[in-house]
């Protein structure tokens, strides 16, 4: 992989401006910025807005977090308030 | 009904379950169903779900969180239903929550907002007014936060009854409980356990419904059946002895039967056994039944436990009964199944179905005998009373026969049968003199006046007769003790003809021998008569000459 300076896309599903979706939202940033500067690019879906989308990418529990590449997929649920638990799920290894 | 005032109901379109439940599941609220793998959940709720958009113009959403849509639709095709058609007219809209725990990782608190949206826009999709949740439970072994689902579950429930819908809920059997993750704490309204049983290497589908607030409903196990024609309740019970009597009445299609019961034949309506033991000609009598009520233009349901279709029109053929012909032509329905098929109920269930979906006059159950080998009799006893309250209460008659294991002086059936029987037919085939002979005899017949003889019973290729036996000084005698006795009095009969004949003869010759001898002697005597004439004459011309030679004489010396 020789893409390594494009910052991945992260995108979060929320629904509507609840606490819980607040709180991730803000958690999010917050993780990005102070562990993975520059890596991950956010971007924040308001299923509420458009709840096809919610089946589109079979999202159940909200707040979700959603890590399509690098492959395998991974979805982190929550409002991302366990700083640690997101980041072993975040990481990229050391060699991209 | 009173009862079903308290809440409305929407009907599940499921045979038997309506009638159940006096009416279905609760309209707007959630209704639990329960059971052990394979037992029907998700065909019950699917059967809901179809019924509803396609009968009774409610749309509705299946959430499925297990099965794909796919397999669910051709999974249900077999039965008939078009499910794939109604996802196309947005009838029926399928949500699949597919769900993988590999790829889910847990930080923090969450909720199941995007579950609600997606069943929203699903129920907005299509303007339900059903859901289906097939199987809910499967969450739990997605998401470890137990607390926070469980507060889901509960708010999703609520908030369903809040939209109205009439949700079917499905969830696993757990150990003790109704449902592996107590779901039923949260259903309150309605849960219906489905069971399978085996039982003497049976196995009995069984529905119960555990609770169903605000509205009677049977409390007892119901079988149930999912065969070709999808799921079917059959709520068996006791219809007690108000039936409607009838009196017009039914031929046997044995004319010579029907000739033993003063008015010609049997009750429409009533039970009519036909007992006798090995080889005695049961299943022949009871075709015969339904090939006279097939003949008078009615239609005949015929169980058989022993013989399959094709065997029997093959052996019914033989003495004369085609039963093919409308079996073609759809007036006579054959159906063939092992009594150990199913267990009692079931098969006491099918009957019931089948009845209720041909609706025919006459039912032969062949032979119930069958059902002793294996069940209680108690319970076969409760059985048949079922049936024949059941068949009274339609007005159909009802022929079982019965196989009985002796026949000397002991003519009880088992399980007290006679009571419950109308007319008894008892076939007998006893042996005299080195021949086994085969007849009937009337024992019973409520209502009519019947012969009290006991009649021969001759099968043969022009059909079936009915024979009185030879009465003579021995006693009554049939067979060819019979056909002797008859061939004997004949021969007396023709010998003593003989002799008369003789004996007319013999005067008539006697009178014509007579008559020639009186010719004779009457001849003799003319005979002499003419001889003693000319005498006479000759005596008399003497004596002319005589005199005449005397004046001669006395002429000549005078002169």
């Amino acid at each position: 992989m020789t893409s390594t300076k494009r910052p991945r896309k992260l995108i979060l599903y929320v629904a509507g401006q609840t606490p819980k979706s607040l709180a991730a939202i803000a958690n999010l940033e917050r993780i990005c910025a102070e562990h993975l500067p520059g890596q991950y690019e956010i971007q924040v879906i308001d299923l509420r807005q458009d709840p096809k989308l919610a089946r589109e990418h079979s999202i159940v529990a909200i707040p979700t977090l959603v890590r399509e590449l690098p492959v395998p997929l991974r979805k982190i649920i929550g409002d991302l308030s366990d700083t640690h638990k997101v980041l072993v799920n975040l990481k990229i290894s050391d060699s991209t | 009904m009173s009862s079903s005032q308290g809440i409305r109901k929407s009907p599940t379109g499921i045979d038997g379950f309506d009638d159940l439940t006096l009416g279905g599941v609760p309209t707007g609220r959630p209704a639990l169903v329960c059971g052990s793998a394979g037992c029907g959940k998700t065909l019950f709720a699917t059967t809901f779900l179809i019924h509803g958009a396609r009968d009774y113009g409610e749309p509705g959403v299946f959430v499925t969180f297990e099965e794909r849509p796919r397999d669910i639709v051709d999974n249900v095709a077999s039965l008939g239903f078009a499910l794939d058609k109604l996802v196309a007219d947005k009838k029926i809209a399928f949500e699949y929550v597919a769900l993988d725990r590999s790829e889910l990782e847990e930080a923090g608190d969450y909720d199941l907002e995007g579950l609600f949206l997606r069943l929203e826009a699903a129920i907005d999709s299509v303007g339900a007014k059903r859901v289906v949740l097939d199987t809910i439970e499967s969450l739990f072994s997605v998401f470890s936060n137990e607390a926070i689902l469980r507060a889901e579950i509960r708010r999703l429930f609520d908030w369903l009854k809040d939209k109205g819908m009439t949700t079917v809920i499905t969830a696993e059997r757990g150990d003790g409980t109704l449902t592996r993750q107590g779901l039923e704490e949260y259903v309150s309204d309605c849960v219906i356990l489905l069971d399978h049983r085996v039982q003497n290497q049976i196995s009995t589908r069984r529905l119960r419904i555990v609770k169903y607030r605000g509205t009677a409903h049977g409390t007892n196990e119901y079988p149930f059946l999912i065969d070709q024609d999808g799921f079917s309740v059959l709520p068996v019970s006791s219809l007690g002895l108000n039936h409607k009597v009838f009196e017009d009445r039914i031929s046997s299609g044995i004319a010579d039967l029907d000739n033993m019961l003063a008015g010609g034949g049997f009750h429409r309506a009533s039970s009519i056994l036909v007992a006798g033991v090995a080889g005695s000609g049961k299943s022949i009598v009871a075709a015969s039944f339904a090939e006279a009520a097939c003949a008078a233009g009615e239609r005949a349901l015929y169980f058989s436990f022993e013989e399959s279709v094709d065997q029997s029109v093959r052996n019914m053929k033989s003495v004369g009964i085609d039963i093919g012909r409308w079996i073609k032509s759809d007036k006579l329905r054959y159906i063939a199944t092992r009594p150990t098929f199913y267990s009692l109920e079931m098969h006491l269930a099918v009957v019931l179905r089948e009845v209720t979906k041909f609706n025919p006059s006459l039912v032969v159950l062949d032979p119930i005998s069958a059902f002793f080998e294996s069940g209680d009799p108690m319970e076969i006893q409760s059985m048949l009373l079922r049936v024949i309250d059941f068949l009274k209460g339609r007005g159909v008659t009802a022929v079982f026969t019965h196989l009985m294991h002796g026949q000397d002086g002991n003519v009880q059936t088992e399980s007290g049968l006679s009571s419950l029987m109308d007319a008894w037919v008892l076939l007998l085939n006893r042996e005299v003199n080195g021949e086994f002979n085969r007849e009937l005899y009337l024992l019973k017949a409520r209502g009519t006046a019947h012969s009290n003889q006991v009649r021969e019973f001759i099968m043969s290729d022009d059909g079936l007769k009915l024979v009185p036996p030879y009465l003579g000084e021995n006693g009554a005698l049939t067979g060819s003790a019979r056909k002797n006795e008859e061939a004997r009095s004949r021969r007396t009969e023709m010998q003593r003809k003989a002799d008369v004949l003789r004996a007319q003869q013999q005067i008539q010759q006697k009178r014509r021998r007579a008559k020639a001898q009186i010719e004779a002697l009457q001849a003799e005597l003319d005979a002499d008569e003419i001889g003693l004439k000319a005498m006479t004459q000759d005596e008399e011309d003497y004596l002319r000459q005589a005199a005449d030679d005397k004046s001669e004489m006395e002429r000549s010396r005078k002169s």
